[in-house]
């Protein structure tokens, strides 16, 4: 019973993983804005990077999401 | 209602072959569905070719298109032999995804064995094409130009930040597909609580509910640069392995 319960609360705690995702994403799409609002002509070349930024901050989120299901399903 | 139930693959066709258990499940069907769906698009869509395209034929010149500028911002010229490769496998993920934000289809994309299958092809791509075109030179993609004494702090971070790219490109379309729809039921199980708790609560049930209509726009968003970024990244791989880190 304890190990279950152990478990449920390292599950919650994987999520922590999105603080770090939040702060990431938050800071791509800033610095993108920020950029693109001082050099509007130079901002749509630009968008290949930020969706690239974006999904390589976003993963690295998602692991905390995939080592809390690897927690509560073995 | 559990929200993870929906990720279940259940056999449709059972079938078992050597001891392997080869059934032909609900994504098998799904799967055949969406490369069907993605053929039976294209075909129809160029068979009655026009100097003017129609709604169809512009559909599939846009994607076409899309494709070609994202491989040669990305790979460059030498990047067009990889075009049937990155755009099969745009379109397939593109297609799952779509697929799954119908309600009731099971999602192909939110299964591991299926993105880690594709990244697991892309790396494999990779790696030969490497070898292909540099022969053994290919390894020195993982020597970056640096004094000799910090080369053996950074040769191994480049070969384990090469070896875990399969991974974090399976593992970035599958949890967020798996993390969208699981979000989605658990909205959905809020409108049938709040439904059948009765008195103001029935007449709350509807704050979710619109609640899960944003989500699934946003969830339309996420399938399509999901898609993308799994093509995007192909095509940078695809870029190191053709022109090392000198850039085109």
């Amino acid at each position: 019973m304890e190990l279950a319960a152990a478990k449920m609360i390292g599950a919650g705690l994987a999520c922590i993983a999105l603080v770090g995702a939040g702060i990431g994403i938050g800071n791509v799409f800033g610095s993108y804005l920020s950029g693109a609002l001082r050099n509007p002509g130079a901002a749509a070349s630009q968008t290949t990077n930020l969706l690239l930024g974006f999904a390589l901050c976003e993963a690295t989120g998602l692991f905390g999401l995939v080592i809390a299901l690897i927690i509560l399903f073995t | 209602m559990n929200p993870m139930e929906q990720f279940r693959v259940t056999p449709l066709v059972p079938l078992h072959f050597a001891g392997y258990d080869i059934s032909f499940t609900n994504q098998a069907l799904v799967m055949c569905l969406v490369v069907g769906a993605i053929s039976l698009f294209m075909m129809v869509a160029v068979t009655s070719r026009q100097l003017v395209p129609g709604r169809m034929q512009s559909l599939a010149e846009i994607s076409y298109e899309f494709v070609g500028n994202m491989i040669h911002s990305a790979a460059g010229e030498a990047g067009y032999r990889f075009f049937p490769f990155v755009f099969a496998i745009f379109m397939f993920v593109l297609a799952s995804n779509f697929f799954g934000l119908i309600p009731g289809i099971f999602t192909v994309t939110s299964q591991i064995a299926v993105t880690f299958s594709l990244a697991a092809l892309v790396i494999l791509t990779v790696i030969v094409t490497g070898f292909m075109t540099h022969g053994i030179g290919f390894l020195k993609l993982f020597v970056p130009k640096a004094p000799f004494v910090l080369l053996i702090l950074l040769v191994p971070i480049e070969v384990i930040s090469f070896l875990t790219r399969p991974i974090s490109l399976s593992v970035r379309l599958f949890a967020n597909m798996l993390a969208g729809h699981t979000m989605l039921k658990v909205f959905a199980g809020f409108v049938i609580g709040l439904g059948g708790a009765g008195g103001i609560l029935s007449v709350l049930s509807i704050a979710p509910m619109f609640l899960i209509v944003a989500v699934s726009a946003l969830e339309l968003l996420v399938a399509f640069l999901q898609a993308y970024v799994f093509a995007i990244l192909t095509c940078i791989y695809l870029n190191e392995a053709l022109h090392l880190h000198d850039h085109h």
